[in-house]
C-alpha cells in the first residue's frame, strides 16, 4: 500500500483511485489481492506489525515459496516409489474436481485429437489415440493428494512417461516438460524433468480399468502420484521438452511450482 | 572488599533474572511464528474442513488457499528453526531438566486444587509449579508432534515411514489439526494466567 499511498495526489478521491487501479490488474490477482489485504489487516492488529504493505509481503513469500521449490526439488528422490494399495482401497466413487462444472468439462472427439509434442525432442510427430494405445502400459493404484487437503486413491493404467520421452528422443537434460491442456481458460502445467523420469510419472489413458472418463481427463491425463492434484494435468493437448520456465495455471497464481508430497 | 561487593551484586543481579535473554528471544519469534501458522493454517482448513465448520475469514490468514499455504511454507521456516534453538538450548543449558522435571501425579493434583482455590503462591516466578511443569513440557511434545504431522502431510511420498508412524495421510491430517487445537486451549490459558500476574508478562519480556 504504501508504493500506491505515495502516488495519491490531493483533492483525488482516493476510494476511487485505488478503485481504478484494481481494475487495472487481472481478475484473480485483483481478488486475491484484496482478499488478503482484509486478512493482513487482521494480522495486523493482533501482532501489532505492519505487515499491510501487502506487495512487499508478496514479494517476499514469492521468494520463499521459490526457495521451497529448491528445498523440495532437493530433497526429492528420484527411487521413492509412493506407496501403492490393493484394490479394495480406491475411492468410490473417486471426485471429480477442478475449477469449474463437470458440464463445462472439455468434451473430447477421440477421433480427432492429437497429442502434440515440441521443443527439444528428435521426433515432433503428432500423436493420435490410436498409436499411444499400443505403447505398452502399467496400471498403478496410488493416493491422489489435492493441494486443498483431501485425498483419495485411485487406479490408473498407461504408459510411463519415462518411456515415451525415451521414444521420442527427448533431450532429458532439459529442465521441464510443459503440459498444456483443452480446459476452457487453457490449463497448463510445468513438470520437472526429474519428477517426468519417475517410474511412476505416467500418460494415463484408463481409470479403473476402463477407457479414462471425460470427468478424469479423457482422453489423456499426466499421473504424478509424487505431485499434488494440480500438478496432474487433465485433457492433456501437447507437451513442450524446454528449459525455460513457463508459468502454469495454478503456479502463475501462487501455488508452490514444485509441489512434490 | 570492593572485589567482594561486586561478586556480591552481581550474584543478586543473577537471581533475578528469571527468564534469559535467549528465552525471551526464542518464545516471542516462536509467538509470532506460531500465530502465522496457525492463522494461515485456518485458511488451509477451510479449503476442505474436517469437520463440520469453517474458520471465519477474519481471523485467516492469506485470503485464499494459494496466500495461506505461502504464508504457512514461510513460516514454518521460522518456527522450525526457532524451535530447534529453543531444544537445543534447552537441554544444552539444563533449563529443561531444571525447570521441567520431575514431574509428579500428586504434585500436579495439589497444584491444580491450590489454584483453583486460589491459593496458588507467584512470589518466586523462577520456580514453576507442578501445574505450570506439566504444561510447558506437554506444550513442548505437542509442538514436536505438530511439527512432525505438518512434516508427513508434506511430504507423504518422500517422508512416507513417517506418514505411516502418524497412521497415514488421512490421520496425520487429524493428528494436526488436533495439535493445533490443543496449542490455541494452551494459547488461551497461558495469555489469560499471563495477564493475571503481570509480573510474569513483564519477566517474559525484560527479563526480571
Amino acid at each position: 500500500m504504501g508504493r500506491l499511498r505515495s502516488l495519491l495526489i490531493p483533492g483525488v478521491d482516493k476510494r476511487l483511485l485505488v478503485r481504478d487501479a484494481g481494475k487495472l490488474m487481472p481478475d484473480l490477482t485483483r481478488r486475491h489481492f484484496v482478499a488478503g489485504g482484509a486478512s493482513l489487516g487482521a494480522l495486523a492488529l493482533l501482532t501489532g506489525c505492519d505487515v499491510s504493505d501487502s506487495f512487499s509481503a508478496e514479494e517476499m513469500l514469492k521468494k520463499v515459496s521459490k526457495f521451497n521449490d529448491g528445498v523440495q526439488a532437493a530433497i526429492f528422490n528420484p527411487h521413492a516409489l509412493a506407496p501403492t494399495f490393493p484394490e479394495s482401497a480406491i475411492t468410490k466413487p473417486f471426485p471429480f474436481n477442478a475449477y469449474y462444472e463437470l458440464d463445462d468439462a472439455p468434451e473430447i472427439n477421440g477421433k480427432e485429437w492429437k497429442f502434440e509434442v515440441r521443443g527439444l525432442v528428435d521426433n515432433k510427430k503428432a500423436w493420435t489415440l490410436e498409436e499411444l494405445y499400443k505403447l505398452p502400459q502399467v496400471k498403478q493404484i496410488t493416493r491422489h493428494i489435492c493441494v486443498e487437503g483431501w485425498s483419495a486413491i485411485g487406479s490408473w493404467t498407461g504408459t510411463p512417461l519415462r518411456d515415451f520421452l525415451k521414444l521420442i528422443g527427448a533431450d532429458t537434460r532439459a529442465k521441464y516438460c510443459w503440459f498444456q491442456c483443452a480446459d476452457t481458460d487453457g490449463y497448463n502445467s510445468p513438470l520437472d524433468m526429474e519428477t517426468a523420469l519417475h517410474p511412476q510419472t505416467q500418460m494415463t489413458f484408463k481409470f479403473a480399468d476402463e477407457v479414462l472418463p471425460r470427468a478424469y481427463g479423457f482422453p489423456m491425463k499426466i499421473r504424478v502420484p509424487t505431485k499434488l492434484g494440480f500438478k496432474n494435468p487433465k485433457y492433456v493437448i501437447s507437451m513442450e521438452v524446454t528449459n525455460d520456465y513457463k508459468g502454469g495455471y495454478w503456479e502463475d497464481q501462487g501455488y508452490n511450482s514444485f509441489s512434490g508430497s | 572488599m570492593s572485589s567482594l561487593a561486586v561478586s556480591d551484586k552481581s550474584i543478586n543481579a543473577a537471581a533475578k533474572v528469571i527468564q534469559p535473554a535467549w528465552v525471551r528471544i526464542v518464545h516471542w519469534i516462536n509467538a509470532v511464528a506460531m500465530i502465522l501458522m496457525i492463522m494461515s493454517g485456518w485458511q488451509i482448513y477451510n479449503a476442505s474442513p474436517l469437520f463440520d465448520f469453517r474458520f471465519s475469514a477474519n481471523i485467516t490468514l492469506g485470503g485464499w488457499l494459494g496466500g495461506a499455504l505461502l504464508w504457512h511454507f514461510a513460516a514454518m521456516w521460522l518456527l522450525m528453526v526457532n524451535g530447534l534453538v529453543y531444544l537445543a538450548l534447552g537441554f544444552a543449558t539444563g533449563r529443561f531438566a531444571s525447570k521441567l522435571l520431575p514431574i509428579s501425579p500428586a504434585g500436579v493434583i495439589a497444584d491444580a486444587k491450590a489454584a483453583l482455590m486460589g491459593k496458588l503462591s507467584h512470589d518466586d516466578l523462577t520456580r514453576y509449579n507442578y501445574v505450570q511443569k506439566l504444561l510447558y513440557a506437554g506444550i513442548i511434545v505437542v509442538g514436536v508432534v505438530i511439527v512432525l504431522s505438518g512434516l508427513s502431510i508434506w511430504k507423504p511420498v518422500q517422508l512416507q515411514y513417517l506418514t505411516a508412524l502418524f497412521g497415514g495421510y488421512d490421520v496425520a491430517r487429524y493428528v494436526h489439526f488436533i495439535c493445533m487445537a490443543s496449542i490455541v486451549a494452551f494459547l488461551v490459558i497461558h495469555v489469560a494466567l499471563a495477564l493475571l500476574v503481570p509480573k510474569s508478562l513483564r519477566a517474559m519480556i525484560i527479563g526480571r
